[in-house]
């Protein structure tokens, strides 16, 4: 026996990893810088397979990083900022306790500051990286950009949020390139399709936040200032293969119209520009003046077989997709004051529709209530006093359910004053087995171009109702004639034996070689088929639970319309 | 009264400072502390000297303080109670204008100058009456200049010729910024440049980290129950929404109420909405990442691929024929070895014989006591019942006249030993009404019997008697010489049952835990099994003798190939609950298990010749028919020795064939 002894934990899995805290020491810094160098570096903790180990034989919960990330981290010249950083606060501490305010204005001009633009290039080397990761940077973005300027945050921050997100609506209307939108009770989530990725994001809705106290709101920060910088980049590249000029700018047309009017009633030239974007009720300029839309058709080649079921599917596809993106075209469309604004005109624009509104509501109406061309008035109240009789007035979720449903939907639904139809989620993919709720069979039905069943429940009954009263007169003037009636036998089918008791025998006989072969099971394999039907009868459970609910409630609806019509007569 | 007015006045001017920078509250009386400079001091006056003091440290003494001379001022005789107080309320007419004096502990009427100045305190104004707070303010210092000087002091040199140090300074800087030491300020960038960060895309720069990388999954889609408009099914019902609204955080299946909103226009902000975000983004920064492989199973193909039972006929699958009779649990049955006869053996105290194919009753025999095992002869040529209690050999006189005689002249051909040796039991031949009626030979324990079990050759019958502190627990005797031994000098174990081997000179003891397989001519110890389970309840062995099962009062059945190993080759949890009695076929392979749950589950277990082939396990019939009486459902099975049938007793008092 011979060779150095062994010491323990100098090997393996617990030189891999390093607590926190002593990540923390190894870098130099404090847990907030060290807090916000791993959320701008994207470094996440790791579990270890074998924690007690990892921990050199504690069992105490604690964080492991990677110690490769941290070595990694190391390198960063972020973390020389940092401590820059904090050396600019001891002066600045410093100066103001000695009152040398010279001092202070000379320090606060020479505020070191950094910029993670090589750290988006490191996290995200490729442009569609960068664009899958987009969905969280552009739900917080708009968070930022509701805020109120009162303190959360830095105002730049803020308008900075806000710059980006208008650059976004008017990238994603110029595209054409949203395909789903779902009014929830938390936001506006909106789905689109940008370079084949599908990005999803919610926003709030316009109302003042009621700021938690419980919130963090450094981290929150954190998060922004990388977002921001990522969302500049992708905007910047994104502009850029539109052919579009960043910053945006409006069509010299577009501005030359939009100047005409009350340009007086706003303060300063920078606001109201982005307010004139943000209205995205014009077009941008472009930086080389090309045609209006170009068809980019798919080429042709000449396939076989399967391929060209690929290929006329694809096709298929790319045909829907156009007609999707000009649900609205041609229809002109004016909100009124009481919808909200900035996301309907964001989605009929997206479509093609032409939009406006009252121009006390917001800078960049182009046309007025008394328009006669107007196709359709979007309101959101119960009444309206004056009418024109060629527009449609509706309600908002008839634009959001047609953009869903890749249709326009019967306005019948939608006018003013009526009962809703339920607004379904259009992210809800139903496999079989899961529950489909009866207005979605009903939107399939429509989208296949079947004519909607007339609903006359209430005809039916009374059909129904007569063709009993009619029997039952008959059967009792056949009483009067004929006490006895002979009807002929009917043969039991177990009696002989006939098809259906075969097919039924061969059932069972099935169905106990399935439970014979079920007790020979292997325990772990008998525990995960277990859990595997455990799962599958919770979820029959629960559609079978929404399914009975359903009819209930359909049930009791319709006795109080059978109510109310028995109270009318 | 006067002194009161005086008072006031000097109130007035304590209070009046306060007034101008505190606040009174409109509607509550201020606390007004009176106190009056000592020049002023009627006579009479009472004044406490102890202080600003919390008063409930005189909370005990009969005195509250002392007053100017240094004499004890004593408490009121008698407090106010709430009824003196309501009292007080409703008669004084200046009960208004009364304040509670706790450093006195006497109430003090307030003077209509007090009430006048609590009144202008409480409406803010100054409480001096005639101050006036807009008098016309007069500066100091005139804004006309003045010909004369307010000072005519000569002006300083230093303050008409340029400063020395000033220049000095300058110059400094001027210097500095011509060298290039001081910079001019840049132009700060409040607004971000961007710029095409991905011009040129190098795939260089894709490192191993980004391999590595696990992104943040997404956040999860809404569903329906998220819009706000949602279909009626998703809403909650009042039972639901109270059930959520009493669950943790945590435990929601959804972190949210479903709710119904008429329009749009209703739809309220959304009160979560930040808390939501900032966990995902404590979710993003501090949640540890794995891929996690999901597996995607279809369950029907983890149903192991079996045989069909079609394809392995012959085995009972139908109940044919009920043997009722007994009126008490039938504990243990067994069939002759024709086939022709069983005997079942019952609580009610009697021994029935049954004729297998009609299901008729052939005899009933009274043995005075609950018979636990009953077991017929496997030699066809004679036929003798082992019935347990105290063990009664029987001779039931059924069937062939020759085997009848054959088994009587063999329990009489016995021949006494010359020397008669002291024994464990002892050997008694019945005669008279009980001879005529069957008993042959009885032999009585000294404790409660258990199990009685025959050799296959049919001379040497074992019997078991639990006791968990002798080591008398197993005795085997020997018919035609009526001697007994007790094989093992040492206890193992409370002994369950025993079984011999059917071809060589083996015998099975099963202990709580443990088969122990004895060489009974070498008197060792061969093997020790090791069952996995927790209490034996039965053990059957193969005709073929490389093969045993054990039943266990844990719902499971051990099958053991001897040859193998000894830990069970086959585990099978078949039963939901206890087994009572497992038995294999003579011939057909076959094995039956009978369980509490009422249910005989027949299992096809073939044994293949070649030792490399591993026996084969399916099971192919569930038996259903016994009623569960007292939790107690199947308590025996038992085949028939030639033909693919069983037969099951049960706690419900009948024996049931199945074919």
């Amino acid at each position: 026996m011979g060779g150095l002894q062994k010491k323990k934990y100098e090997r393996g899995s617990a030189t891999n990893y390093i607590t926190r805290n002593k990540a923390r020491k190894k870098l130099q810094l404090s847990l907030a810088d060290f807090r916000r160098l791993c959320i701008l570096k994207g470094i996440y903790p790791h579990e270890p397979k074998h924690k007690k180990k990892v921990n050199k034989g504690s069992t105490a919960p604690r964080t492991f990083y990677l110690f490769k990330d941290i070595r990694f981290l190391l390198h960063e010249p972020i973390v020389r900022k940092f401590r820059e950083y904090k050396v600019f606060v001891r002066k600045l501490r410093k100066a103001y306790g000695k009152a040398e305010w010279t001092g202070v204005e000379r320090l606060r001009d020479n505020k070191p500051g950094y910029k993670l633009d090589h750290i988006i290039k490191e996290r995200y080397p490729t442009f569609i990286d960068a664009l899958r990761d987009i969905d969280d940077a552009l739900s917080m973005c708009f968070l930022f950009s509701t805020f109120a300027r009162t303190g959360k945050c830095h105002v730049q921050t803020i308008t900075l949020c806000r710059r980006l997100t208008v650059e976004w609506m008017n990238y994603v209307v110029t595209s054409r390139s949203l395909r789903k939108v779902f009014l929830s009770i938390k936001g506006i989530y909106y789905q689109a399709e940008v370079l084949g990725q599908l990005i999803t994001w919610l926003v709030p809705y316009q109302f003042a936040h009621d700021h938690p106290t419980d919130v963090d709101y450094r981290v929150m920060a954190t998060f922004t200032e990388m977002y921001t910088t990522l969302f500049g980049f992708i905007n910047f590249r994104l502009y850029q293969t539109l052919n579009l000029v960043y910053p945006p700018k409006l069509d010299s047309k577009a501005e030359s119209e939009l100047k005409a009017e009350h340009e007086e009633d706003y303060a300063m030239d920078s606001e109201s520009y982005l307010e004139k974007l943000s209205a995205l009720s014009a077009s941008l300029a472009r930086v080389v003046a090309t045609a209006e839309e170009e068809e980019n058709q798919l080429d042709l080649f000449p396939t076989e077989g399967e391929d060209q079921e690929n290929m006329q599917a694809r096709e298929k596809e790319q045909k829907e997709q156009e007609a999707q993106k000009r649900l609205f075209e041609g229809l002109k469309f004016f909100l009124n004051r009481e919808v909200p604004r900035e996301s309907l005109a964001f989605i009929l624009r997206c479509f093609g529709a032409e939009v406006s509104w009252d121009k006390s509501l917001c800078i960049g109406g182009t046309y007025e209530v008394t328009d006669e061309t107007i196709t359709h008035q979007i309101v959101d109240r119960p009444d309206m006093d004056k009418q024109y009789i060629n527009r449609y007035y509706i309600q908002p979720q008839w634009v959001f359910d047609s953009v869903n449903a890749q249709m326009r939907l019967p306005v019948e639904d939608y006018f003013l004053g009526t009962t809703l139809p339920p607004h379904l989620s259009p992210f809800v993919e139903e496999k079989d087995g899961d529950y489909v709720p009866p207005e979605k069979l009903k939107l399939m039905a429509l989208q296949r171009g079947e004519k909607p069943e007339e609903e006359d429940d209430v005809d039916d009954e009374e059909l129904t109702e007569e063709k009993n009263l009619k029997k039952m007169e008959g059967t009792r003037a056949q009483g009067k004639t004929l006490a006895v009636k002979v009807t002929p036998g009917k043969v039991k089918p177990w009696e002989t034996g006939s098809v259906g008791n075969k097919v039924r025998l061969e059932q069972e006989e099935k169905a106990e070689e399935k439970r014979l072969a079920i007790m020979m099971m292997k325990k772990k394999e008998k525990y995960l088929y277990d859990k595997i039907m455990f799962g599958k009868k919770r979820t029959t459970r629960e559609v079978n639970k929404l399914t009975a609910k359903r009819k209930a409630h359909e049930d009791a609806s319709k006795a109080q319309k059978k109510q109310k019509k028995a109270k009318k007569q | 009264m006067e002194e009161k007015d005086d008072e006031g006045e000097s109130v007035c001017r304590l209070v009046q400072p306060e007034g101008l920078f505190m606040r009174v509250k409109k509607n509550s009386i201020p606390r007004v502390q009176i106190s009056t400079p000592y020049s002023t001091r009627p006579e009479g006056d009472i004044r406490n000297t102890v202080g600003n003091i919390p008063m409930e440290w005189y909370q005990d003494y009969p005195h509250i303080g002392y007053n100017l001379d240094g004499k004890k001022i004593f408490k009121p005789i008698r407090n106010k109670d709430e009824l003196d107080e309501f009292l007080d309320k409703m008669e004084n007419p200046d009960y208004w204008r009364t304040v509670h004096d706790k450093t006195t502990a006497s109430d003090i009427r307030l003077s209509d100058e007090q009430v006048d100045l609590v009144h202008r305190l409480q409406k803010g104004q100054f409480g001096d009456v005639n101050f006036n707070e807009y008098e016309p303010s007069v500066d100091f210092f005139t804004n006309e200049v003045m010909i004369h000087p307010v000072t005519n002091r000569p002006q300083d040199k230093r303050s008409f010729i340029p400063s020395l140090i000033e220049k000095e300074k300058v110059s400094k800087l001027v210097h500095a910024i011509k060298m290039g030491w001081i910079k001019p300020r840049k132009p700060k960038e409040t607004t971000p440049q961007y710029y095409d960060l991905w011009a040129k895309e190098d795939p260089n720069a894709i490192l191993g980290r980004h391999k590595m990388h696990v992104p943040a999954p997404k956040m999860r889609l809404p569903g329906h129950e998220e819009s706000y408009n949602p279909p009626p099914e998703y809403l909650l019902t009042e039972e639901e929404r109270m059930a959520w609204e009493q669950q943790d955080a945590e435990d929601r299946k959804l972190p949210f109420l479903p709710q119904k909103h008429s329009c749009l226009r209703a739809v309220p902000a959304f009160s979560r909405f930040i808390h939501e975000r900032f966990e995902r983004c404590l979710d993003l920064y501090l949640c540890p990442r794995q891929r996690k492989m999901r597996v995607n199973v279809n369950p029907e193909d983890l149903i192991p691929k079996l045989p069909k039972p079609k394809d392995l006929q012959p085995f009972p699958t139908t109940m044919s024929l009920v043997y009722i009779g007994h009126s008490s649990l039938v504990r243990s049955i067994s069939a002759s070895p024709t086939g022709q006869w069983l005997v079942s053996g019952s609580d009610d105290c009697t021994v029935r014989f049954w004729e297998v194919n009609t299901g008729r009753c052939m005899k009933t025999l009274e043995v005075g006591g609950a018979v636990k095992s009953v077991a017929w002869n496997p030699n066809p040529a004679v036929c003798l019942v082992a019935v347990e209690s105290t063990v009664l050999l029987l001779n039931p006189g059924l069937g062939d006249r020759l085997v009848v005689s054959s088994t009587d002249q063999l329990i009489t051909s016995y021949e006494p030993p010359e020397e008669d040796k002291e024994q464990a039991v002892t050997w008694a031949l019945s005669e008279g009404p009980e001879h005529d009626n069957g008993h042959r030979l009885t032999l009585t324990h000294p404790k409660a019997v258990k199990q009685v079990v025959w050799h296959g050759k049919g001379d040497y019958l074992a019997s078991v008697m639990p006791d968990n502190s002798s080591n008398l627990q197993v005795l085997i005797h020997q018919v035609s010489k009526r001697r007994t031994q007790n094989p093992f000098r040492k206890n193992k174990g409370l002994v369950q049952c025993v079984s011999f081997h059917p071809l060589r000179p083996y015998f099975f003891v099963a202990t709580q835990r443990y088969v122990r397989v004895y060489n009974l001519i070498k008197q060792e110890l061969t093997k020790k099994l090791m069952t996995n389970c927790k209490w034996i309840s039965s053990m059957a062995i193969h005709p073929g003798g490389d093969n045993l099962i054990c039943g266990s009062y844990d719902c499971r059945l051990a099958w053991f190939d001897l040859d193998l190993s000894t830990k069970p080759y086959k585990m099978l949890r078949h039963h939901k609950k206890a087994l009572r009695g497992v038995a294999y076929h003579k011939h057909y392979p076959l094995f039956a298990s009978g369980a509490d749950d009422g249910s005989v589950i027949i299992c096809h277990g073939m044994v293949y010749n070649d030792l490399l082939q591993n026996p084969l396990i399916v099971p192919v019939k569930v038996l259903k028919g016994h009623q569960i009486t007292h939790d107690l459902g199947v308590l025996d099975v038992t085949f028939h020795p030639t033909q693919p049938w069983v037969f099951s007793s049960g706690a419900d008092a009948t024996i049931r064939l199945f074919t």
